[in-house]
C-alpha cells in the first residue's frame, strides 16, 4: 500500500518526522511533573511533546491531541481521530433502509435523533413521500429533536464545566438532562439508541399522558436552567477561563466550514432550519441565538439560549399535538411503512399481540405483505440526495445513494464534530496548554459522530 | 423547488446544456451497473425461475434545460465566470444533472478547482460554505468507477448544490481542493482513506479513520465487510455481506 511506503504521509506524521528520530524520549504518564521537566532541561532537549488521550477524560471520548508545548505555551495541536471507528456507513449498506435508523443512531450518541431525522428525511426525499408523511409524524420528530437539542447542549455545558473543576455544573446538568432522558424511555422506550424516526413517519405514537410528562419536565429543567446560569454566567473563574479562549472568527468559521454553535458564536446567525427548513421548522415561531466573541464564552452562551428556543419549541408542539389528536404516525403507504406497531406485552415490548393475531389467524395475504417488507424491506428509486439537519453540534449532512435496491448503496454522514475538530489547532495553538481542555470543550465532539 | 424555470439568457448557453442530450432528443442514461437474478442463490440450481431476471440499474442522466428556479441562473453564471477565466464551460461541467429538487454538476477533474474557485468567489454565487466531500464506488461503471462528490452551500443566497468527480479505478486522481476550502483538509482524507481516490496537492494525504499500516480502502464495494458466520440452535447464520439477499 502507498500508505505503508517510507516517507509516506501518516497521521501522526510530526511525531515521527525526521528530527524526532533519533531523539530520547521519556514516558510522561503519571509521576512528578517537576522530574519529567528536569530530565528534560537534562538532556537540552526544549521540544516536548505531549500525547493527550486517547483516553483521557477531558477529550469527550477517544479523541487523541498531540500537543507540542514550549513551557505551558502549545506550539503545535493535532487532533488524532479513528479510535472509534466502527465502520457504521459501510454496515448500513448491507442492511434494509429502515434498518439502516438502527445504525445510525449509534453514531452521534449524545444528539442520536437528529442522525435518525436526517436519515429518514433523505430517505423520505429518495422515495418521494416528502409530503405524504402525517403531519402528526412531523411534528413529533420536531419535539423530540428539540428535547434532544436540550439533552445534547446539557451535556456539553455540564461536561464543560467538570473538565474545570467545577463539579455542580456537571451534577446540575445532568440532572437536568435525566429529565429529557425520561422523556425519551417513555415515548421511545429508551435512553439512547432509539431507533425511532422511521423512514416515513416515527415508531410509534406517544404515549398517552406523554404530552402532560413533558410538561411537567419542561418545568423542572426551566428550574434547573436557572441554576445553571446563576452557576455560570456570573462566574468570575468561569468568565477568566472562557473568555478570550478558542477564539475563531467568522472568516476562520467559514474556511473550516464550521457551522452550530461555534459559527453563531463569532455572529453569523446561519441555521439549517431557517436557512432550508425541514420537519415544518419554517411554521415555527423561534430565534437563532448569536454571539459576537467568537471564543469559549460565546459558545456557551449560544448553548444556554439555544436551551431556551428549543423549550420554546417544544411547547409549541405540545401545543400542536394537544390540538390535532390523535391521527396516524406513519405513511399511509403500506409498501413502505411498518406492518406492525408495538406494544408492550407479558414479556416486555413487542409488536402488538392484535397485529400478531391478524396475521397469524386472520390474513394469510397480511403475512406475506409483513414477511416481504420485514425481511426485504422497500425498494428506493436509483438516485442520489444530500439532506441537512441542524444538530446540536452544527449542520448533519446525509449524502444517501440509491441503486434502486432494497438498502443503501452508499451512506455518507458528514458529522459536525468530525469537521469542527479541524478547528483544534487554529484554536489551540499559540494559547496556554490549560486552555486547550476549554477549547475542545466548547466544539463539543461526540467522537462517535466524529469516527462512525 | 420552485416551479417557475426561467428562461436561459443566452443562446450559447442553451447549447452548452444541450449538448449533453443524446441526438434523439432523450438524454443518455447513466447506467451504472446490469445485475441478473433477484434472490441471491448461488451453487444451486434456479428453482424459482427468477434467477433468469436482468436488472439494469440506471441513475439519472443529464437533464436538458430549463432546469427549473435559480438553478438555471447559477449555471448561466457559472458558465460566464468560467469562460471569463479562460476555461471553457463545456470542458470544465460535462453534465447538470437535476434530480429530486438538487442541483448537480458532473465536472472534469482537472477543472474542479476552477470550478470550486468560481463558485466559491463569483458575488453572484457565493458558495462560501462547504460542507465536505464524500465518495461513492461504482464497480461496473467502467472508467468512472470512483466518484468524489463536494457539497457546497451559499449561505448568502440559501443556494445548495453538488459537484461530483468521476475518475477511473487505475487512475484515481483529482487535484486537491484544499486550497479553495480548507475544510476538505480532513474529508479528502477520508475519501483517500476509504475510496483510494488520491487528491494531487492535499498538504497530507494520511489515513485519517484507518491506522496508518491498514491495507485496502474499506468503503469500496470490492471489499468485504468482514464478520464470522454465528452459530445459534444448531443452525449457522452468514455473516451480513454473505447472507443471500434481493438484488
Amino acid at each position: 500500500m502507498t500508505s505503508s511506503t517510507p516517507g509516506a504521509p501518516r497521521s501522526t506524521g510530526h511525531i515521527v518526522d525526521e528530527d524526532a528520530t533519533g531523539i530520547p524520549s521519556f514516558e510522561a504518564a503519571g509521576g512528578d511533573w517537576s522530574e519529567i521537566a528536569e530530565e528534560a532541561a537534562r538532556l537540552g532537549e526544549e521540544r516536548i511533546v505531549v500525547n493527550m488521550g486517547p483516553q483521557h477524560p477531558s477529550t469527550h471520548g477517544v479523541l487523541r491531541l498531540m500537543l507540542e508545548i514550549d513551557g505551558e505555551t502549545v506550539t503545535e495541536a493535532r487532533a488524532g481521530i479513528g479510535y472509534l471507528h466502527t465502520g457504521i456507513e459501510k454496515n448500513m449498506e448491507f442492511r434494509t433502509w429502515t434498518q439502516g435508523v438502527t445504525f445510525c443512531t449509534r453514531m452521534d450518541y449524545v444528539a442520536p435523533i437528529s442522525s435518525e431525522a436526517a436519515y429518514c428525511l433523505a430517505v423520505e426525499k429518495l422515495l418521494g413521500i416528502t409530503d405524504d408523511v402525517p403531519e402528526r409524524a412531523t411534528v413529533i420528530r420536531v419535539l423530540m429533536l428539540e428535547l434532544n437539542r436540550i439533552a445534547s447542549h446539557l451535556v456539553c455545558l455540564a461536561s464543560g464545566g467538570n473538565e474545570l473543576g467545577a463539579t455542580t455544573i456537571m451534577t446540575t446538568g445532568f440532572t437536568a438532562r435525566e429529565e429529557v432522558l425520561k422523556i425519551f424511555e417513555l415515548i421511545t422506550g429508551l435512553r439512547m439508541n432509539h431507533a425511532y424516526i422511521r423512514p416515513g413517519g416515527v415508531a410509534q405514537d406517544i404515549p398517552p399522558g406523554a404530552l402532560d410528562t413533558i410538561r411537567e419536565s419542561l418545568v423542572t429543567i426551566r428550574h434547573y436552567m436557572r441554576q445553571l446560569e446563576d452557576l455560570m454566567l456570573a462566574n468570575p473563574i468561569l468568565q477568566g477561563r472562557m473568555k478570550g479562549v478558542g477564539y475563531l472568527n467568522l472568516s476562520g468559521c467559514m474556511a473550516l466550514g464550521m457551522t452550530g454553535p461555534v459559527l453563531r458564536s463569532a455572529g453569523l446567525p446561519y441555521d439549517v432550519r431557517k436557512s432550508a427548513p425541514y420537519c415544518g421548522y419554517e411554521t415555527y415561531d423561534f430565534e437563532i441565538p448569536v454571539a459576537d466573541t467568537g471564543d469559549a464564552w460565546g459558545r456557551m452562551v449560544v448553548r444556554i439560549e439555544e436551551i431556551y428556543q428549543s423549550m420554546h419549541l417544544v411547547e409549541q408542539t405540545l401545543d400542536r399535538l394537544q390540538a390535532s389528536g390523535p391521527g396516524p404516525v406513519m405513511v399511509a403507504d403500506k409498501k413502505i411503512a411498518w406492518p406492525a406497531q408495538l406494544a408492550i406485552g407479558s414479556d416486555g415490548m413487542g409488536n402488538s399481540l392484535d397485529h400478531i393475531r391478524e396475521i397469524m389467524g386472520t390474513s394469510m395475504e397480511a403475512l406475506i405483505h409483513h414477511f416481504k417488507l420485514v425481511t426485504e424491506g422497500f425498494r428506493v428509486p436509483a438516485g442520489q440526495v444530500f439532506q441537512s439537519v441542524e444538530a446540536p453540534r452544527g449542520e448533519l449532512g446525509v449524502h444517501l445513494v440509491s441503486d434502486g435496491g432494497t438498502k443503501p448503496y452508499r451512506a455518507h454522514f458528514r458529522d459536525p464534530s468530525f469537521n469542527n475538530l479541524q478547528a483544534v489547532s487554529v484554536m489551540c495553538e499559540g494559547g496556554l496548554l490549560a486552555d486547550v481542555v476549554v477549547a475542545v470543550a466548547s466544539l463539543d465532539p461526540v467522537l462517535g459522530g466524529v469516527d462512525r | 423547488m420552485s416551479d417557475a424555470p426561467q428562461e436561459p439568457t443566452s443562446g450559447s448557453e442553451l447549447e452548452a446544456g444541450q449538448d449533453a442530450v443524446s441526438a434523439g432528443g432523450r438524454p443518455p442514461l447513466d447506467v451504472i451497473d446490469v445485475r441478473t437474478g433477484q434472490f441471491g442463490a448461488s451453487g444451486s440450481g434456479d428453482t424459482s425461475g427468477y434467477g433468469g431476471l436482468v436488472t439494469t440499474v440506471v441513475l439519472p442522466g443529464p437533464t436538458a434545460r430549463p432546469y427549473g428556479g435559480w438553478f438555471d441562473e447559477v449555471v448561466d453564471i457559472l458558465a460566464e465566470v468560467l469562460e471569463e477565466s479562460g476555461t471553457p464551460f463545456d470542458a470544465a461541467v460535462t453534465s447538470v444533472v437535476v434530480d429530486r429538487g438538487e442541483l448537480t454538476l458532473n465536472v472534469a477533474r482537472e477543472h474542479i478547482l476552477a470550478v470550486c474557485r468560481a463558485l466559491r468567489d463569483d458575488q453572484d454565487l457565493r458558495f462560501e460554505l462547504s460542507l465536505g466531500v464524500s465518495g461513492a464506488h461504482y464497480p461496473h461503471d467502467t472508467g468512472r468507477e470512483l466518484h468524489a462528490v463536494y457539497h457546497l452551500v451559499s449561505v448568502t443566497h440559501s443556494h445548495r448544490l453538488r459537484l461530483e468527480v468521476a475518475v477511473a479505478d487505475g487512475d484515481a486522481h483529482i487535484p486537491s481542493t484544499v486550497a479553495v476550502y480548507p475544510t476538505h483538509d480532513w474529508h479528502e482524507r477520508e475519501t483517500w482513506d476509504f475510496f483510494g481516490i488520491e487528491f494531487d496537492g492535499h498538504p497530507a494525504l494520511a489515513r485519517i479513520e484507518m491506522p496508518d499500516d491498514w491495507p485496502g480502502h474499506p468503503q469500496r464495494k470490492d471489499y468485504p465487510l468482514g464478520g464470522i458466520p454465528v452459530e445459534y440452535k444448531g443452525a449457522t447464520v452468514p455473516p451480513p455481506d454473505q447472507r443471500r439477499s434481493y438484488r
